[in-house]
């Protein structure tokens, strides 16, 4: 790294790397050190136990697998949703585009209540469903349901920026050139927003790890079946099981920088080839 | 080299009653236009005045609302635009940045059904003889975002003659370079154009490239055909005032025609025999098309610049002011003084 030259746009370099140092070690660095060191007091082996009970793996399992399964299921059908929204004018499209915020915007306690009584057996959707034999509230099927509902947005508005700037006479070229729409849309317009669709799915499965309002009055919160992780260290935390939780948590945040970084790497591998 | 240069097989193109519109504005307002086989011929006119319309609607990106397109004798009637073996140079190139400049240019034989599609090797050869034939042998590995707007320029070229269209069709090719660039392509594609002697229209809007390059120029305005016609001919006689005018600098006079001569409001010794209906109309003469008569008349020197081998020469004739080009080793008007003017090269054209 090279520090800029004295004749720099901007004013106070120091300065403003100070801050930003600072700022990060206080609101980033700081706490995740305190959770790093948190739970030694259990000694090793306590660790390794809080966090190797069966009831811990199968809550692991179930965010980090949902999550995971939500942000892929939510690709396709943001991609969707983002070109709908880009490329095309209808009506009352900007009541549609503010729509697309709503479960961001939705305190997530409000959305779990509203997808738990839709999704119950007797709310409008679960009553439809319960004869076919599918369970969605209470289920893991419902905190998938949650995940797609509250990571739908990050992927429309990674996606949309991407789509807006992508010329679209590089469809028109593909067409001159002979090729289908299937071969335009698989040769030039999915390589073209690659990058962005794994941005994006970074951001709806970091979400899906994370969310904790919306999916624990859809989950159930069965033991072994449908209890996410985030429960299991409020659980732990009301039983003044503090070492415990933070053991839990470690894990999480070690296991979703793996993911995160994992997805960078290949980002960065697509970007150097263009 | 000569033998690997791919060669069409030139067609000819014909268009019939083209009408097309967007919202109460005709974009092409019966177009009738035939390219001959391997004719190199520019589409010239304003912004606005339909020939990027005519363009799109030959490769097939849009479609007119009547008229028929016959490319090579085959109706082009609901043939959709990656069947029409048509080569688009877009104005913005168009490229695919995620592959490289030989992935670009082999694209359009890559997905071609496999019976169809070349072997992988004569793939490779022919995007390595068009990489030499635009001169950029060396690039095939770059991704366009590594290419100065010229290299782009030749890549979407050879891209677009990969697939051997029956036609090429380019949209302002210079439009997005910069003039030193556009000057040396120019006479570059010209010349490639000669060598694989395929048939190609171009759109302009620059009057200079279209007179420089093309065989033939069509003048578009408003949706409709002006004049086709080659460079010369169209220089020296232009079919209305709108042509003349757009095809370089015009001295515009106010004149009255009746009993088949024009005359002028100022100039009472300018008589010119017309063609042109009776009434007001307007003559439109070059500036350099002017001659000086030595003697007393109504035209006042205002100033008399020398310009190399040309001295610019201003006017007021009955209160309007104009500029006249004529010969340094001519007569040269004294400034202050009168003379007479000789408009003979006039054209007359109704309002």
């Amino acid at each position: 790294m090279t520090l800029p030259s004295r004749r720099s746009a901007l004013p106070g370099f120091s300065l403003t790397l100070g801050i930003t140092v600072v700022w990060l070690s206080l609101i980033v660095l700081l706490p995740l050190t305190l959770l790093a060191l948190r739970p030694w007091t259990l000694g090793l082996e306590g660790v390794w136990h809080s966090v190797t009970e069966p009831r811990v793996l199968a809550a692991l399992r179930l965010s980090f697998g949902i999550a995971a399964l939500a942000a892929a299921v939510n690709m396709p059908l943001g991609l969707l949703v983002a070109w709908v929204m880009v490329r095309y004018r209808f009506p009352l499209r900007n009541l549609a585009d503010s729509l697309i915020d709503m479960p961001l915007a939705l305190p997530t306690a409000v959305a779990g209540i509203a997808l738990t009584a839709l999704f119950a057996p007797r709310g409008w959707i679960g009553a439809l469903l319960l004869p076919l034999g599918i369970r969605v509230a209470y289920t893991p099927l419902g905190i998938f349901v949650a995940l797609v509902f509250v990571g739908l947005p990050f992927m429309v508005r990674t996606l949309e920026p991407v789509i807006m700037d992508m010329p679209r006479d590089a469809e028109e070229a593909a067409a001159t050139l002979g090729a289908t729409r299937r071969q335009t849309l698989l040769r030039v317009v999915l390589p073209a927003l690659t990058p962005a669709l794994l941005a994006g799915f970074g951001a709806a499965f970091g979400r899906g790890i994370g969310e904790y309002g919306s999916v624990i009055f859809i989950a159930g919160n069965m033991p072994m079946v449908s209890e996410i992780a985030p429960l299991l260290i409020l659980i732990r935390l009301e039983q003044l099981n503090y070492a415990g939780a933070a053991a839990l948590a470690l894990v999480m945040l070690l296991a979703s920088f793996a993911v995160f970084l994992g997805l960078n790497v290949l980002r960065a591998r697509l970007r150097s080839r263009a | 080299m000569a033998d690997r240069t791919p060669r069409g097989h030139a067609l000819n193109v014909e268009m019939r009653g083209l009408t097309k519109s967007f919202g109460p504005t005709p974009a092409l307002n019966a177009v009738d236009l035939t390219v001959r086989n391997g004719e190199f011929l520019a589409i010239l006119g304003p912004s606005g005045s339909g020939k990027t319309s005519l363009l799109r609607v030959l490769a097939g990106l849009e479609f007119a609302e009547s008229g028929t397109i016959a490319i090579g004798g085959r109706a082009m009637e609901g043939v959709p635009a990656r069947e029409r073996g048509v080569g688009f140079v877009f104005q913005n190139y168009a490229l695919f940045r995620h592959m490289t400049v030989a992935r670009n240019i082999a694209f359009g034989l890559e997905i071609r059904p496999r019976r169809l599609r070349p072997r992988a090797h004569e793939i490779r050869d022919r995007v390595a003889s068009l990489l030499d034939l635009m001169g950029i042998g060396d690039l095939g590995g770059r991704y366009p975002d590594q290419l100065s707007g010229g290299q782009r320029q030749r890549v979407a070229l050879a891209r677009a003659l990969a697939i051997e269209p029956a036609l090429l069709l380019l949209d302002e090719p210079f439009g997005a370079l910069d003039a030193k660039v556009r000057k040396t392509l120019r006479v570059w594609l010209k010349d490639l154009h000669d060598r694989i002697g395929l048939t190609s229209i171009f759109v302009t809007h620059d009057q200079a490239e279209a007179m420089e390059m093309a065989d033939r120029v069509a003048v578009m305005r408003e949706g409709r055909i002006e004049q086709v016609d080659t460079p010369d001919h169209l220089y020296l006689e232009p079919a209305s005032a709108f042509v003349h005018e757009f095809l370089g600098e015009a001295i515009r006079l106010d004149c009255v025609v009746a009993d088949g001569v024009a005359r002028f409001p100022g100039l009472p010794s300018a008589v010119l025999p017309t063609s042109c209906r009776p009434g007001a109309a307007i003559a439109l003469i070059r500036p350099y098309e002017i001659g000086f008569i030595v003697r007393p008349g109504p035209a006042h020197v205002v100033s008399v610049h020398a310009n190399g081998p040309l001295k610019r020469v201003r006017l007021l004739i009955g209160g309007v002011g104009i500029e006249v080009l004529s010969p340094a080793e001519g007569w040269t008007p004294v400034v202050g003084e009168n003379c007479d003017l000789e408009l003979s090269k006039a054209r007359v054209y109704p309002i």
